[in-house]
Formats: C-alpha cells, sequence, structure tokens
C-alpha cells in the first residue's frame, strides 16, 4: 500500500502508456473529497486495459448536480455515475426518542433523497449507476442499544441500508457497492481519518480508499464483463499441506485431525463455496498427474475431481500448462487467478502471461482465502439464471437454521440430521489422530488410558486386538474421526481397554452404532462375551453409566474406587443404531 | 546532505513524479512544480507512514518551508 501511495504518479503515467486501453467515462458526486478515491481507482482500472475519464461534482453537492442543476453531468455524458456519500451526509437522523412513525418517516425522508437523484440519472442519461451504502456510524452513543432501539443511529443505518438493497434489487440501471461490508472487514477504527477530515475533508484513510476503489474498479470491470471466472490451483501446500509425491496420499495435511488440516480443509471449502457460485477450478500443479488426483480421493478432500474443470499435473512450466488450460476452456488468461504458494512460480507466471491475476497469498494457508477475498477478483453485478440454478441445488441456510425447531421428538431431529458413519478397524492412515484422542480425550472416556503411537502401531500388528474408529457426517458437514473402541482378546472373552468419544458428538446414538459394529467384528472373532470397565476421575462422570446404558450387566463395583466391570453377552444381541446410516466398508 | 532532506527529496520525486527534483531547506510550495494542494495531502500521509509519525491537528499549517518540516519531524522521531 506504501508503494501504491508514493509512486502513483508514475504508475498511472507507466499504465497510462499500454495500446488499446478502453476509455469509460465515470462522474463521481461525491459527500466529501473524492479526488483520492478516483486516484487509486484509475490506478486499479488502468491495470485491467479501461482508461477511466473522471467528473468530479463540486464539493458535497452530490444531491444538487444530480437533481437540481444537471446540465454540466449531461454535458459529460458518463457511462457509470459513482454516488460516494457517507453517514456524514444524513440530512437528519432520528432524535433518541423516536415513534416507529418518526423512524419510518426519518427512513423514506432520507431514501427519497436517493431515489430523486437516481431518477435523474435515469431520465437525463444512460448510465448505470453505482451507489454505496452506509459504513456504520463512527460512534453508538446507546452503546449495544445503538442496533436496537429506534432511535439508535446504528440501527437507522441498516434500516437505510435494506433500503438501497431493495431498490437496487428492483432496479437493474441501480449497483450497490456494499461499503458497510467494506468498511466491517477493515474496521471502522482504521476507516474514518478524523485529522484528514478536519484537515481537507477527506473523510476515510488511505487503507479504506484503496479498498473502495479495489471494489469500485472489480464492478466496473463486471460491468464490462471482464470478471475473472476461473481459479486455477497449485496442488502441494496450497490445497493440502505436504508434497504429494515425497509423502504419499496417507500422509499430507487434509481433514480435520490437526490445526494445519483444519486450516488447509477450510481453504479447500472457499474453493467449493466459488464453485457453487459458477466460479471454475481447475488444477496447474507440477506433479504426477495419477499421484496428484490420488489428493482428490482422500477420504477428507473437500474438492473432489468432478469440482475441477480442467487439470494439468505435469512437469511442464506453469506458465505453459496455463496457456493450455485456457484454450481447453476456450477462455482467456486474463479471466484467471492463479494460486500458487511457492513466490518462483507466481513471479514466473506473473511475468510470462500478460492479464492473468497472481495474488501473493504467500505461504499461511489460514490467511489464502482471505487475501484472494481481498483482490475482489469475481464480482458479479447479478446472479445468472445459470448461476442461481447451480446455486439452488444447494440447501439453503434458513433451511439449517430452522431445523431444530420442528421435531415432534428427539428421535425425529436425530433422523433430520441425515447421518453417516465410517465405523472401521484400525488404519495406518488414522493411527495418528487415534493416539492423539486417547490422550486429550476426558469426559466421554471410561478407562481414560493413554497410548502413543507406537504402541498404537504394535496394537495395529497385534491380532489380540480389535481397534474401531468411528467417523461422524451429518448434513452439515464432517465432524471427523470422533470415537474409539479397544478391545483385546482372551479366549472368547473381549475385554474393552478403551471406549472413547468426542463431546462434539454427543447425543447422537454414536455410541450404539460403535457397539453393533463391535459385536459384528466381535461374533466374526467367534467372541462370546464383552467385559466393559468404568474407571471413575474427576472428569469422567458422564460415562459413570455408560454400559449400562448399553444394556450390560453389572458384575462388580468395588466400594472404595467406585470402579465397576459390566458383562454383554452377545448370544442375545439385536442391532440398537437406529438413526445412523453406517458406510460400507470401501476395501476389506 | 541531511538524511531527513534526502529521504524527504526521494519522497518528493516519487510523489510529484519528477525523478530529477532537488530539495533544500528553503524549497516550499511557491517554488516547487506541482505542489498543489492535492500532492500536499500524498505528501503528508507519505512522510507519516515513512517516519511512524502523526502532525497534529494545525501542526503543518504553521510551516513556511521544508527546512521548518524537517525540523519539526526531527521533533516527533525523537519524541517517538
Amino acid at each position: 500500500m506504501h508503494e501504491l501511495l508514493l509512486k502513483r504518479k508514475s504508475l498511472r503515467r507507466q499504465l497510462s502508456a499500454a495500446e488499446g486501453l478502453q476509455p469509460v467515462r465515470i462522474a463521481i458526486l461525491g459527500g466529501s473529497t473524492t479526488n483520492e478515491v478516483a486516484d487509486l481507482l484509475e490506478i486499479f482500472l488502468l491495470a485491467s486495459g479501461i482508461q477511466p475519464v473522471f467528473h468530479h461534482s463540486e464539493y458535497g453537492r452530490y444531491y444538487e448536480d444530480a437533481v437540481l442543476d444537471p446540465a454540466d453531468l449531461i454535458a459529460f455524458n458518463p457511462a457509470i455515475v459513482y454516488l460516494h456519500t457517507s453517514y456524514l451526509n444524513v440530512q437528519a437522523v432520528p432524535p433518541v426518542d423516536c415513534s416507529e412513525q418518526e423512524f419510518r418517516k426519518h427512513v423514506e425522508a432520507e431514501i427519497g433523497r436517493y431515489r430523486q437523484i437516481w431518477e435523474s440519472i435515469e431520465r437525463n442519461l444512460s448510465a448505470q449507476i453505482i451507489q454505496n451504502n452506509f459504513e456504520l456510524p463512527p460512534f453508538a452513543v446507546l452503546g449495544n442499544l445503538d442496533a436496537v432501539s429506534l432511535g439508535g443511529t446504528s440501527r437507522f443505518f441498516l434500516a437505510l441500508n435494506a433500503e438501497f438493497a431493495a431498490a437496487a434489487a428492483r432496479n437493474p440501471r441501480l449497483l450497490v457497492q456494499d461499503i458497510h461490508g467494506i468498511s466491517a472487514r477493515i474496521g471502522l477504527s482504521r476507516w474514518f481519518d478524523w485529522d484528514r477530515y478536519f484537515s481537507y475533508k477527506i473523510l476515510m484513510t488511505t487503507e479504506g480508499n484503496v479498498a473502495v476503489a479495489r471494489s469500485l474498479s472489480s464492478l466496473v470491470r463486471a460491468i464490462y464483463g471482464k470478471s475473472r471466472k476461473v481459479l486455477v490451483l497449485d496442488l502441494d501446500n496450497t490445497i493440502w499441506g505436504g508434497v504429494i509425491g515425497d509423502d504419499g496420499v496417507e500422509k499430507i495435511q487434509i481433514g480435520r485431525e490437526t490445526p494445519v488440516a483444519e486450516a488447509y480443509t477450510a481453504f479447500q471449502e472457499y474453493c467449493l463455496s466459488l464453485h457453487k457460485r459458477g466460479i471454475l477450478l481447475a488444477v496447474c500443479s507440477k506433479n504426477n498427474e495419477e499421484v496428484a488426483k490420488q489428493g482428490f480421493e482422500h477420504p477428507d478432500s473437500v474438492l473432489k475431481l468432478e469440482h475441477i474443470s480442467c487439470f494439468k499435473a505435469n512437469w511442464e512450466p506453469k506458465h505453459e500448462n496455463l496457456l493450455a488450460i485456457a484454450r481447453e476452456l476456450n477462455l482467456g488468461v486474463e479471466s484467471f487467478v492463479f494460486v500458487d504458494d511457492n513466490p518462483a512460480e507466481r513471479a514466473i507466471v506473473e511475468a510470462q502471461i500478460a492479464g492473468i491475476a497472481v495474488p501473493n497469498i504467500g505461504n499461511e494457508v489460514s490467511r489464502y482465502a482471505a487475501i484472494i477475498e481481498e483482490g475482489r477478483y469475481f464480482e458479479a453485478i447479478s446472479m445468472s439464471e445459470e448461476d442461481l440454478t447451480r446455486a439452488a441445488l444447494y440447501r439453503s441456510n434458513s433451511e439449517r437454521a430452522n431445523l431444530e425447531v420442528k421435531f415432534a421428538n428427539y428421535g425425529e431431529y436425530l433422523d433430520s440430521l441425515e447421518m453417516s458413519a465410517e465405523i472401521e478397524r484400525f488404519k495406518p492412515l488414522y493411527l495418528e489422530r487415534i493416539a492423539q484422542l486417547t490422550n486429550k480425550t476426558n469426559q466421554f472416556n471410561v478407562t481414560t488410558r493413554r497410548y502413543t503411537l507406537a504402541e498404537m502401531e504394535a496394537i495395529l500388528r497385534d491380532e489380540r486386538y480389535i481397534g474401531l474408529y468411528g467417523k461422524l457426517s451429518d448434513r452439515f458437514g464432517d465432524n471427523g474421526l470422533i470415537s474409539i473402541v479397544l478391545g483385546r482378546r482372551e479366549l472368547d472373552l473381549l475385554h474393552l481397554d478403551l471406549w472413547l468419544m468426542s463431546c462434539r458428538v454427543l447425543k447422537r446414538d454414536m455410541e450404539l452404532a460403535m457397539l453393533d459394529v463391535l459385536v459384528e467384528n466381535a461374533r466374526a472373532a467367534s467372541i462370546a462375551t464383552l467385559r466393559g470397565y468404568y474407571l471413575p476421575t474427576r472428569k469422567n462422570g458422564m460415562v459413570a453409566d455408560h454400559y449400562e446404558k448399553l444394556g450390560f450387566e453389572r458384575d462388580s463395583l468395588d466400594p472404595d474406587s467406585k470402579s465397576s466391570v459390566w458383562t454383554l453377552d452377545l448370544q442375545t444381541y439385536t442391532p440398537r443404531n437406529r438413526h445412523i446410516r453406517i458406510l460400507e466398508p470401501v476395501h476389506g | 546532505m541531511d538524511s531527513v532532506l534526502e529521504e524527504l527529496q526521494s519522497i518528493f520525486r516519487d510523489v510529484l513524479d519528477q525523478p530529477n527534483l532537488k530539495l533544500t531547506r528553503e524549497s516550499n510550495a511557491d517554488n516547487v512544480d506541482d505542489w498543489d494542494s492535492l500532492s500536499h495531502i500524498n505528501l503528508v500521509t507519505s512522510i507519516e507512514q515513512r517516519y511512524r509519525i502523526k502532525f497534529a491537528l494545525g501542526e503543518l499549517q504553521e510551516l513556511k518551508d521544508v527546512g521548518d518540516m524537517i525540523d519539526l519531524i526531527n521533533v516527533k522521531i525523537a519524541a517517538r
């Protein structure tokens, strides 16, 4: 940002020298000094091949120049009119003791002025109108009530913003720039610049103006059909942690088992959300294609091969692969955003391909999505028919939010969660997570025995043990690996050394599903009896009656330690789980 | 050449896009081309960012030339 500010003039000079720039006439009707935002907008647009020609309203005369005296504006004949107003331009905020009726009147009065502006522009010009909505006011004099009370300024601006949104939804000539959201993402304390306002009537910090100009340039690009359409992804250390060619698919970081894996999963979810709104995903990676594709078959990979429109994994230079992707998709590279954690690859792609966007995502996966978002690459001025049908395939959020309230009984609620579980014998892929769970689970843990990874590896090889892990998914997503049962065989008896579960899936009947599968495995091994142990600790009181609830008989209770021993006869056992679908094992 | 003056010259050259500009303690808005009210804002913001200082309201109005500005910057740096 410092560079941008310092070198503004020479940047503009260099960018203006490019050939074939598309001139676009933009009138800015401002409620405060608008030069800085225009300067920055010019640089962003020039970088996108658009040469803006500006007309500024007289200082603060956004209403007069549009409604009362539009001659200059008409003579300028803009293609775009940008109305840049702020909370300071509101004529009258409701009084503190405002009534419902008065509140409506204040909203109407303010919206009425804007309606006049928009109508006058529509009548006199054939321009597209961009109106920014309002940031929240800098002070909430009523505290939290400011957003609630009819006399609260925050509430008033939220009401105005709702009116702006409704007006824009009805009118394709009117686009709203969401300054409310932009300012919130920056933070109001870094948004308003009172020294600059009192000195030069510039209301916002340079940081704020950069964000506004960037978003505005994206809107202008979208109006001219220049929004980006494709997200091209590198693989290793971009959408999963680790190098799949070296580490193997079972070692890459993805899923819920470690913080790093969680972060990569979150980034994949962000990419998938772009896919759902109509952005194409492509892969460009230096990898063996077959090995690279295995990453998408990892059980925890959010992105599947079906989401990828074009897959290039080979050892050719990336810029050549990107050009090949452009040919295959029949789209220009200037509609591409290329995401790669490797700065050397970013540099060569940026140097070799004019017009491609290569955000500097750094190398911390938790920041990737936010950095891509800041670029505002995928702006749309409306959601097309096609986008909407695609979106309709996915359940709406409101449906989910209403879920809990409408059930006759708990079983019906559990059914509505559409749970499915993968309950299988221990696998090398999950041993680390399994050992980790034994060490950190304290509440739903009947014996609280801790195991190291090495001990678990030994158990995996020891035929006396039956170890089961459980993963639970529901319609809201994957909860990951959350339950473990470990049985040790002695003749036809199975001692349950371990039974634990993560508290995030309490009261889902997951323990019944685990028991069903455990019994199945035990019977297959000709075991007649299960023996469970409860060893009380300060934290595991919630499972004192675990075995009782599962239908075990109590054999003994130690009067001092309160530990107990339980038995289940498998001869008469019938499956208990009613609400969780058990997925068929993939192999074996 | 004084180091602050040297750095200011570099900032002025960038902001005003005049690579050969010679800045002296006697330079002011009247004898430097394009030092108008708009570029003044850019200059001030760039200087504040460079030195991580903040000019107080009204402080800048009292300065008559670059020399005054350098003195004020030095005071601010010392108090940082």
